[in-house]
């Protein structure tokens, strides 16, 4: 028990400042995810044939290869074509870019369930079609999206976790530095585990006040019966 | 033809595909006219309702609302349709915005009167079909006959000068369409000028002006509610109207007989 405070207390400074990085990796990245993803899906359901194509070209190569790769493309791969990131923008760039392509199909699941009907009957109002987007659909296409969008932002906090590979120094990267220090890995990892959990905990939370905040009644069943 | 018909269609056509679903309406309403169109599902009468505010663009003809022909090139439709109010099958309230906000967010966005301004016409709106102490639900707490109350009172408060029915009460359990109609008729005593698809016989022999009988994408017969019940000048107007008035109207049909 001594043995392990006599621990906390020496890693504790260092695992919290990488705790700070993985918060703002996670942060970061769903903002990016979610300034791409929403335009991407508003493209998808509402552009033209070409913007459109170009959409579901960036999202399934997005969602359609493994993280890791995107990560090592981004930061080992585009230095190649005169593109250069540091290690935390190539992190930023990839969690963000990765994030955005998930949230536009949470995002284009959402606005095809708010129904045609809606649309149609902002437009009959008088409303141009951008107006009727920013006004009726979109409001109503967030809210529907909220419990998806939840699991995206919850999941990012562990994500995260891969940007270690390119010697980002978040929780990830801290704990195996430490661990390397004594070869006291597995105590360092579990330490790493446990505050992991705790940031799952908390942002789950969060999210479930935010739903709760933004609840309309009888939504979902309005958006079903279309 | 008159030269004054708040809304002229001349010769519209439309085709999905190879489908040919108007194949040359013309029809003229004047100003404070109650028009109710009739006809078998699947005749264009909703099409045609959808042309005269462009939700749906004929593939010919032409239609003018007032001084201005609204299918001509570069006409800014959403100005049009600000004239033209439309009332939905399905209702198609906002899902996320209160009775009041449904009513209140086109005067807001569309005609941009202020917060105050569309509070109180918004109110009034509401007031005028009844649902003033429902002003702070959302649809999902409404009945179908509220939601459709609710859908009109949107529609009035941008004002327009013609107000389109598409089966108002097409989707209402029957005992919440006595409400609808009652508003309706209310709107056609006012003077509003309404051009209604429906298959309540009843709201057309008491309250409209003119019938309109289409089948197959063309007009068969029209006239006022008495020609065409008792003198029809085709067989199929008849064998049609009486059909239609014994499977919803039968209520109606007895007592004012």
């Amino acid at each position: 028990m001594e043995s392990l405070l006599t621990l906390l207390q020496e890693v504790l400074p260092d695992l919290l400042q990488g705790t700070l990085v993985t918060l703002q990796l996670t942060v970061v990245a769903l903002a990016i995810g979610l300034a791409v993803g929403l335009p991407a899906a508003l493209v998808r359901v509402y552009g033209g044939r070409v913007p459109r194509w170009l959409a579901v070209a960036y999202i399934e190569i997005f969602r359609g290869t493994p993280l890791v790769v995107q990560l090592f493309v981004v930061y080992y791969g585009l230095p190649d074509l005169g593109i250069t990131f540091s290690r935390m923008a190539a992190a930023f760039v990839t969690l963000g870019l990765n994030s955005g392509a998930y949230q536009a199909e949470y995002f284009r699941g959402a606005i095809q369930a708010v129904g045609s009907g809606q649309m149609t009957a902002a437009r009959a109002l008088g409303m141009t079609q951008w107006q009727a987007i920013r006004y009726i659909i979109l409001p109503q296409a967030i809210k529907l999206a909220l419990p998806a969008w939840s699991n995206e932002a919850i999941s990012m906090i562990k994500y995260t976790a891969v940007v270690f590979l390119i010697a980002v120094p978040d929780l990830m990267g801290k704990a195996k530095i430490l661990g390397g220090r004594n070869f006291n890995y597995m105590e360092l990892y579990i330490i790493a585990a446990v505050i992991y959990i705790l940031l799952v905990f908390i942002a789950t939370r969060l999210v479930r006040t935010i739903e709760r905040k933004l609840y309309t009644p009888g939504l979902e069943m309005e958006a079903e019966r279309h | 033809m008159s030269d004054q018909a708040l809304l002229r269609i001349e010769d519209l056509h439309k085709a999905y595909h190879t489908h040919e679903i108007l194949k040359g309406i013309s029809l003229d309403v004047q100003e404070k006219e109650v028009v109710v169109i009739i006809g078998p599902s699947g005749t264009g009468k909703s099409t045609m309702l959808r042309c005269i505010n462009l939700l749906t663009r004929p593939d010919q003809g032409h239609i003018w609302l007032e001084e201005i022909e609204i299918t001509a090139p570069h006409v800014n439709i959403d100005k049009i349709r600000q004239r033209i109010g439309m009332v939905f099958q399905d209702f198609n309230l906002f899902n996320h915005l209160t009775a009041l906000q449904n009513v209140t967010i086109g005067m807001a966005k569309v005609l941009k009167m202020s917060a105050k301004e569309a509070h109180e016409k918004g109110m009034w709106e509401l007031e005028r079909v009844g649902l003033v102490d429902r002003a702070d639900h959302y649809p999902a707490q409404l009945s179908g006959g509220q939601k459709q109350r609710v859908a009109i009172a949107r529609a009035l408060g941008m004002n327009p000068h013609v107000m389109l029915f598409d089966e108002p009460t097409s989707a209402l359990d029957p005992e919440l369409i006595g409400e609808v109609l009652t508003v309706m008729q209310k709107l056609a005593e006012e003077g509003m000028t309404m051009l209604v698809v429906s298959h309540e016989m009843g709201f057309a022999r008491e309250v409209s002006d003119r019938i309109v009988f289409m089948e197959n994408g063309v007009i068969v017969e029209q006239g006022p509610p008495k020609q065409l019940f008792y003198q029809p000048k085709f067989e199929r107007t008849r064998e049609f109207l009486w059909k239609i008035s014994e499977l919803y109207g039968k209520d109606e049909e007895e007592s004012s007989e």
